[in-house]
């Protein structure tokens, strides 16, 4: 049975100056799956996340969201990251940016702001309705951490975690914005083996609770354990697409990261 | 017709200041990514430092050769001092503090040297000397450009010769391109980069002491405040040009003078400095990369 | 004890700023008079000044050094000052805030009106370091052209009361509005630039404010200003000058009390998280949902809102404006005030406006010096203890351990 398209990228092209990142890329994220990116470094697959959620303009092509619930699509090309995000598309960074001198707490808690309304007035008057939000803010904040296993180091300030920590910790806050597509840019790096495994883990209880997951990673292992299917990038374009195990065989994959790399 | 080749001349000496004092924040810029505040300060202590030698020795009785000399030298090492001192007390402990501190840094520094200018000598103005005589051969054209402006044009013009080949063609000035590059990647190959940062703001104060000296025989007069203006409008002309960018400063710098002559002339001169301002702004707003610089992409 | 390469460098250090400072230290000339003035005592004073400090800056780096490591090996938190821990303790703090409240309100009758003047001056200094401390300290914007915007609020009341006659209770919300309309007008284009260029625009911005007032003869009566504006009334009572010195006083009081409460509140809510997440990281931020450009906008116009009521109350306590009082060195003094008290900490602007302000008011040979101390402040500050007098810390939250 095949689910619904969410997310639907048609000749998406991103040009820097003379150097082309992405070009003309097709591909499509459907619900509830977790459809992995892979790719040689410099392949364009970041590019391709900040085109997604806003912060490049892509130079051609399109970037379709089909929200669950909404009729009409909409296109997601030079919308401002924050409207992305309100849209329902959330992420984590390559190289992590938390807000480092805020507790772990806070970081969650800022990832509840597009969800919430308390303004000006509400925070100096502070009413029933703002205490009241507040209050669930704080509270749904808490559960995502205890989900992410950062239960223990909620008061703790961001930068201060281990780089594993810091890791889950994204995770968490883009969950804060109740997206139904996450995009997690490369979520395994520099987490040692056990940390890899409740990622793996973690990974999979988010797609179980309804969240499509876009995934960009290097460790092969969790690719193959985890995605539902795999989307493989090689100097801005998409080369194969298929199951785990088609990809695998694939001899355009094999030249690209054999060629390239050993 | 003369009128408008007087102002002409006008708006190029006042373009071709900006630019002796343009470069040093272009330069600091280019390697540091620093908006040095205090550069104009460096400017400032120039025109004090050349002030005082040479009235001494105009009370000893030297020659007026020999007085323009030592108090052009004098400036430039001591304003070199200052520079390369400045760096090493408020910038460089801070190479790695995030990127409004060495801002606030130089602001507090530029604060720091009014005052200690103020204190230490006056808050008066000071008449200067007149150390650029009036050439006979510029007789005819006196009544159009004066004998200073011509040594503004002719000595900026040397400057801006013998910096570009420095630049260009010196193993520190390929050193000082390499790090305004990229710093890391110049560490790695083995320049010493604190040195290089070093040496340019050496240079660029340099430059804005002579600058100083030029600005205060022309004008006739200084105090401890004269930096803050020229400072600010030195750094409009370096956006102007692209800030970080060598002739970019330069242009921008005739740009300014050029129009800052032509809007006082012929308009009004009552607003003459909210009109830099004015351009400031407009500048930072509309095209922050300026004439000549590079648009920054943002690295996620 | 001292090492003796370590003392072999600070000879080097005063041998350098004497000679570096030589020609203006000590040579003074008089170039009507024709004569020099040679100071070699200045040079004396620079050499051993700049040797203690030399030798006392290397020994706090050293100990310093010894502090860091000795945390490394125990891995345990940063020591906090007493007085710091005081701080963060909820009934210290309160008995502290009663305390300093009950000394306040009694200060009028334990001291002199001239003290009283001097005292409202410093609070006014507090709220407007409050108020910067919202968009500098909270949202990491770093304005140098604050002082505009309490130049719209003096200039609001003034001009309204000269023209219109209308009173100071009138003008209070008027001159705080036109502050933050004017802070939202300069926001809207300038606060997508980068954190180094909104301070130069934000800077030449308030020059250009001043450069109009002080050129614009017809609407602001040029560098001259405007005299005559009315104190605040009371009921239409007639106060007199001690009378109206005691009533600013205490209205500077309520003033600094509500800026304080509403500070506060701002600071532990969603717009004050996405604040300091904006000072933190701006890409992350958006990312998160958070715009942008709304949020800065916000802190810009708060900010300014508070300048143009300190703006009114300015104008209203000399009863005269002129441009001379709204230079680049005013934004540079509150400045100070908000990077010596702690970026973001309410307590240590406090106390950072109130060493500044009242410091060398007390301190009369340190008159001369005040802006030299500034200067000298910034840059203190940002090289050794750039979080300032008190860091401010995170609110900490108690879970259940069930949960």
């Amino acid at each position: 049975m095949m689910s619904e398209t969410i997310l639907q990228v048609t000749g998406l092209t991103m040009d820097f100056g003379g150097i082309r990142a992405l070009d003309t890329l097709d591909f499509e994220v459907r619900a509830g799956e977790i459809l992995a990116l892979i790719g040689p470094n410099g392949a364009g697959k970041t590019t391709l996340f900040n085109c997604v959620t806003g912060i490049y303009t892509p130079s051609g092509g399109d970037i379709l969201l089909y929200q669950p619930g909404v009729r009409a699509r909409t296109r997601l090309n030079g919308l401002k990251p924050n409207h992305v995000a309100e849209k329902g598309v959330a992420r984590t960074f390559q190289n992590i940016r938390l807000f480092s001198k805020m507790t772990v707490l806070e970081n969650v808690m800022v990832g509840r702001h597009c969800r919430t309304k308390a303004f000006i007035l509400g925070a100096v008057f502070r009413d029933r309705k703002t205490r009241a939000e507040e209050q669930a803010i704080v509270e749904q904040s808490y559960a995502l951490l205890k989900e992410v296993g950062l239960a223990a180091q909620v008061n703790e300030l961001a930068g201060n975690l281990s780089y594993g920590a810091q890791r889950r910790l994204e995770i968490a806050r883009a969950l804060a914005t109740e997206p139904f597509l996450l995009l997690l840019d490369e979520p395994a790096a520099g987490m040692n083996p056990q940390e890899t495994i409740r990622l793996v883990q973690l990974i999979g209880k988010i797609r179980d609770q309804g969240h499509a997951i876009l995934l960009i990673e290097h460790d092969m292992k969790l690719v193959m354990t985890l995605s539902d299917r795999i989307v493989v990038m090689d100097y801005g374009r998409k080369i194969a697409e298929g199951a785990p195990e088609e990809v695998r065989s694939n001899k355009e994959v094999i030249r690209a990261y054999l060629g390239e790399e050993g | 017709m003369d009128y408008f080749v007087e102002l002409l001349f006008s708006g190029l000496t006042r373009g071709a200041i900006y630019a002796l004092i343009a470069l040093g924040y272009t330069m600091v810029y280019g390697i540091i990514g620093l908006i040095n505040f205090a550069h104009g300060e460096i400017y400032m202590i120039g025109a004090f430092t050349s002030f005082v030698v040479a009235t001494v020795l105009s009370i000893y009785g030297f020659p007026l050769l020999a007085i323009v000399v030592l108090a052009g030298v004098c400036a430039a090492i001591w304003s070199s001092a200052y520079g390369y001192t400045i760096e090493k007390l408020a910038y460089k402990p801070l190479r790695h503090a995030p990127r409004l501190s060495p801002l606030i840094s130089a602001i507090g520094m530029s604060i720091f040297l009014q005052n200690y200018v103020l204190l230490a000598q006056t808050s008066d103005f000071l008449p200067f000397p007149e150390l650029i005589p009036d050439f006979a051969f510029m007789e005819p054209y006196a009544h159009i450009v004066g004998s200073s402006d011509l040594v503004i044009l002719v000595t900026t013009a040397v400057l801006m010769v013998a910096l570009t080949i420095l630049i260009k063609f010196t193993r520190i000035g390929k050193a000082m391109r390499a790090t305004a590059q990229d710093r890391t990647m110049a560490m790695l190959v083995g320049i010493n980069v604190d040195r290089i940062i070093s040496v340019t703001f050496i240079i660029g104060s340099g430059l804005a002491a002579v600058g100083g000296l030029l600005v205060a025989s022309h004008i006739g007069q200084i105090n401890f405040y004269i930096g803050f203006l020229a400072g600010i409008k030195a750094f409009t002309a370096a956006v102007l040009g692209g800030i970080g960018s060598i002739p970019g400063a330069v242009i921008g710098s005739l740009i300014l003078g050029l129009t800052e002559s032509f809007a006082t002339g012929y308009i009004s001169s009552d607003y003459e400095d909210v009109f830099a301002f004015s351009l400031l702004v407009l500048i930072l707003i509309f095209k922050p990369s300026g004439i000549l610089g590079k648009a920054e992409t943002k690295k996620v | 004890m001292f090492p003796l390469k370590d003392l072999k460098r600070s000879l080097l250090v005063s041998l350098w700023f004497a000679l570096l400072t030589f020609p203006l230290m000590v040579i003074q000339v008089d170039p009507i008079e024709r004569v020099v003035n040679w100071r070699w005592h200045n040079m004396f004073f620079v050499a051993m000044g700049s040797f203690v400090i030399s030798v006392v800056s290397k020994v706090f780096f050293a100990q310093k050094e010894q502090q860091l490591a000795r945390k490394r090996d125990a891995g345990d938190e940063v020591s906090e000052t007493l007085f710091q821990r005081v701080l963060h303790e909820p009934r210290a703090l309160f008995l502290l805030s009663m305390a300093s409240l009950v000394f306040a309100l009694a200060f009028p009758f334990l001291f002199s009106t001239y003290q009283t003047n001097v005292m409202t001056t410093a609070l006014m200094y507090v709220v407007l370091g409050l108020g910067l401390n919202i968009v500098v300290g909270l949202a990491g914007l770093l304005d140098l052209g604050y002082v505009a915007f309490y130049a719209v609020g003096a200039y609001s009341y003034a001009l309204l009361n000269h023209h219109f006659g209308l009173g100071f209770w009138t003008v209070l919300p008027v001159g705080g509005l036109m502050a933050a309309f004017f802070g939202i007008l300069l926001g809207f284009p300038v606060l997508r630039l980068r954190g180094d260029y909104l301070a130069i625009v934000t800077l030449g911005f308030g020059e250009i404010i001043r450069l109009i007032l002080e050129n614009w003869n017809d609407f602001s009566m040029g560098p001259s200003g405007i005299a005559n504006i009315a104190r605040p009334g009371l009921f239409g009572l007639d106060l007199n000058l001690n009378m109206a010195i005691l009533y600013l006083y205490y209205l500077m009081i309520a003033l600094l009390m509500i800026t304080v409460f509403v500070v506060n509140r701002l600071q532990d809510s969603r717009l004050g998280r996405a604040w300091v997440a904006l000072r933190e990281d701006e890409i992350a931020c958006q990312a998160m949902g958070i715009d942008k450009t709304r949020t800065k906008l916000v802190a810009f116009a708060l900010g300014a809102f508070w300048a143009g009521i300190i703006g009114v109350v300015f104008a209203a306590k000399t009863t005269f404006v002129n441009p001379a009082s709204f230079t680049f060195l005013e934004s540079a003094i509150i400045l100070s005030i908000v990077v010596l008290g702690g970026m973001g900490s309410i307590v240590g602007v406090i106390f950072a406006a109130l060493i500044l302000i009242l410091l060398p008011e007390y301190l009369r040979f340190l008159s001369e010096y005040r802006m030299l101390v500034f200067g000298a402040i910034l840059v203190l500050m940002m090289v050794f203890r750039p979080e300032g007098l008190i860091s401010n810390r995170r609110r900490i939250y108690q879970f259940k351990k069930k949960g």
